[in-house]
């Protein structure tokens, strides 16, 4: 078992630098989700780790072993690749069991811990098949199988569940939940998709154009994101974000003036965000003046659009609220639980 | 007629009329061959063979230097599938892994080796090896050929390898394998019937090249070279037995491969 260290560690690639210098920390057992839209780094970030990618600059430990230098197989490391790379010219049987074969052990083991990985994952009765006879969720099993038995201390994902219909995807997800929980693995996990990331990660790094935008629980990263892209980014429907001043204790922006209590340090006269998730939004008596725009019903809630000035505001609404578009009505929402960002770097104040 | 009607029509009816203008040819040369040589200037020509005998063939297998220069050919071809193979196989696989500098330009190299007939190259070739002390020796002949196929084979193993997903030799890596083994256990096998199907091909060409094969050789000569040789003097019979011969190996394997053939050319 072992924790992974990343130090400084930056690629560059021919014109860009796909990472820039990132520094984390992830503590031993621990499953961290690398989260962020395409081309942030995150999967560069991850083949470093796996020593797929050589790292510019920075160094990478696992354990207590530097492994910068080291080619995959040294690093005890076991992957699940994006297309699973499942190897079609061999069984069910022979996938699991390629590391353990590559790396010697005997023939008994390898029956052995491949019998249990198929157990764990289900695949018991499709040994004998190819690839080829498998389903989509079926391959996923056997990449994830595949790199289990290989009992490196550390597991690496890359959007595994990216391939499989939505359904499926579900039920994978807390498959791959369950089994982290029983083998407690040090696992870093890539995905764009926020919901898997706020469901499965013990932490959450949030990336962005090659950077760490914020690291921390699922939850700490959705009360209190630390930027307006990672507010943005996490959440369904996204933070809503108001551009205005604070001016005598009223924050005005285009088309909008209300009165707020809590106002951050130093905010007189500067550019500034106020970040507000759409269920901490009331339609109601008091509040924010609004003119509602869209109205869908979304099942257990609607989900409601309504215009602060000229800025769309999304609400989540009971799915009983009783809007029609051109209302006007108002919008009360929880000042503790707003966040304040400045408008200029999106950071949060 | 509507525009797909018409369109499947004109792609039918030019492949029917190419067929044909292949077929005809080699199913005139294929009964002549099994005709006896006594009956081959009927006329007119019966075009459904009414009388089938070896008598031809056997007449052609037996000439004088026929059966050496079968074998010569047969080593010939090896040689060069080995050479090819050899050479060829690893561009391909940079073509299709890596992105370096000149990647384009070497394509189109490449390619442009095609661009000279065999006949320019044939003379300076010739003095080279002489010079080499390379002549009239199927190791010459080989060289040549491979020279020929080399470029049909980096494109044929590039497409190969290219269709051969890089994950899985990454996923290799991760499992335990050096770069070197990835290639051997996961990329090697999964390209082998492209591989298998460029050697067959290597096979054909150097099989029917007769022009580097003519000038290089005097004694050890390959089929074509044989054949080419006696051209003016033999028999009618032994022109038609000898072409049928040499292009047998060509038709079979072409019908062999003619799926890699598709995928290579078909769909890119």
């Amino acid at each position: 078992m072992a924790g992974i260290g990343i130090e400084r560690a930056t690629k560059v690639f021919a014109r860009t630098t796909a990472i820039k210098g990132i520094s984390l920390d992830i503590k031993d057992g621990e499953f961290m989700v690398l989260l962020g839209p395409s081309g942030c780094g995150k999967t560069t970030l991850l083949r470093c780790v796996a020593g797929l990618e050589h790292l510019d600059d920075g160094r990478i430990t696992i354990g207590d072993r530097d492994v910068t230098d080291l080619a995959p197989r040294h690093r005890g490391i076991a992957m699940v690749f994006q297309s699973y790379a499942v190897f079609p010219h061999m069984t069910v049987e022979d996938n699991i069991g390629f590391g353990l074969r590559m790396h010697r052990r005997p023939k008994a083991e390898i029956t052995r811990r491949v019998a249990e990985g198929a157990e764990l994952l289900g695949l018991t009765n499709l040994l004998a098949r190819y690839p080829a006879q498998l389903s989509g969720g079926q391959r996923q099993r056997v990449a994830v199988a595949r790199a289990l038995v290989m009992d490196a201390p550390v597991l690496l994902m890359d959007e595994p569940l990216s391939n499989l219909d939505a359904l499926l995807r579900l039920q994978a997800r807390a498959d791959l939940k369950r089994l982290h929980k029983e083998v407690k693995r040090t696992t870093i996990y890539v995905t764009h998709d926020q919901v898997e990331a706020m469901s499965m990660g013990d932490r959450i790094a949030v990336m962005r154009e090659g950077s760490i935008e914020q690291v921390g629980a699922p939850m700490e990263i959705y009360d209190r994101p630390a930027s307006q892209f990672v507010g943005g980014f996490i959440g369904s429907p996204p933070m809503n974000f108001l551009r205005g001043s604070v001016r005598a204790g009223s924050f005005e922006g285009d088309g909008f003036a209300f009165p707020i209590a809590r106002v951050p340090p130093k905010a007189d006269g500067r550019g500034l965000l106020l970040g507000v998730r759409a269920e901490h939004l009331r339609i109601g008596d008091q509040g924010v003046p609004a003119r509602i725009s869209v109205v869908e019903p979304l099942g257990d809630h609607a989900l409601v659009t309504a215009l602060v000035g000229k800025t769309p505001i999304k609400v989540q609404a009971p799915i009983d609220v009783r809007a029609t578009p051109d209302d006007d009505v108002r919008l009360a929402f929880d000042e503790s639980k707003a966040r304040w960002m400045d408008a200029e770097t999106g950071a949060a104040l | 007629m509507n525009a797909r009607v018409l369109d499947r029509t004109l792609v039918y009816g030019g492949a029917i009329l190419l067929a044909v203008w292949v077929l005809i040819p080699l199913y005139l040369v294929a009964i002549s061959a099994f005709t006896p040589q006594a009956r081959l200037f009927d006329y007119p020509k019966p075009l459904v063979p009414t009388t089938f005998s070896t008598e031809t063939m056997q007449f052609f297998l037996e000439a004088r230097g026929v059966i050496p220069s079968v074998i010569n050919s047969i080593l010939v071809a090896l040689f060069t599938i080995a050479f090819g193979l050899a050479l060829g196989t690893p561009a391909g696989y940079a073509l299709a892994r890596f992105r370096f500098r000149g990647r384009q330009a070497f394509q189109v190299i490449v390619l442009a080796t095609k661009m000279f007939p065999i006949a320019i190259l044939s003379i300076p070739l010739a003095v080279t090896f002489l010079q080499l002390g390379l002549y009239d020796n199927l190791i010459a002949v080989a060289l040549v050929h491979t020279a020929m196929a080399l470029p049909f084979i980096i494109l044929v193993t590039g497409g190969v390898f290219v269709a051969v997903s890089h994950e899985l030799e990454e996923a290799a890596q991760t499992l335990g394998c050096s770069r070197w083994g990835a290639f051997l256990r996961v990329a090697l096998p999964l390209a082998l019937p492209g591989l298998a199907a460029a050697a067959i091909f290597t096979f054909v060409i150097s099989w029917n090249e007769v022009f580097a094969a003519t000038i290089l050789t005097l004694r050890t000569r390959t089929l074509p070279a044989q054949v080419l040789a006696g051209l003016g003097t033999s028999p009618l019979g032994f022109k038609f037995a000898g072409g049928l011969f040499m292009a047998m190996p060509a038709v079979a394997f072409i019908f062999l491969i003619r799926r890699y053939l598709m995928n290579l050319w078909g769909s890119r």
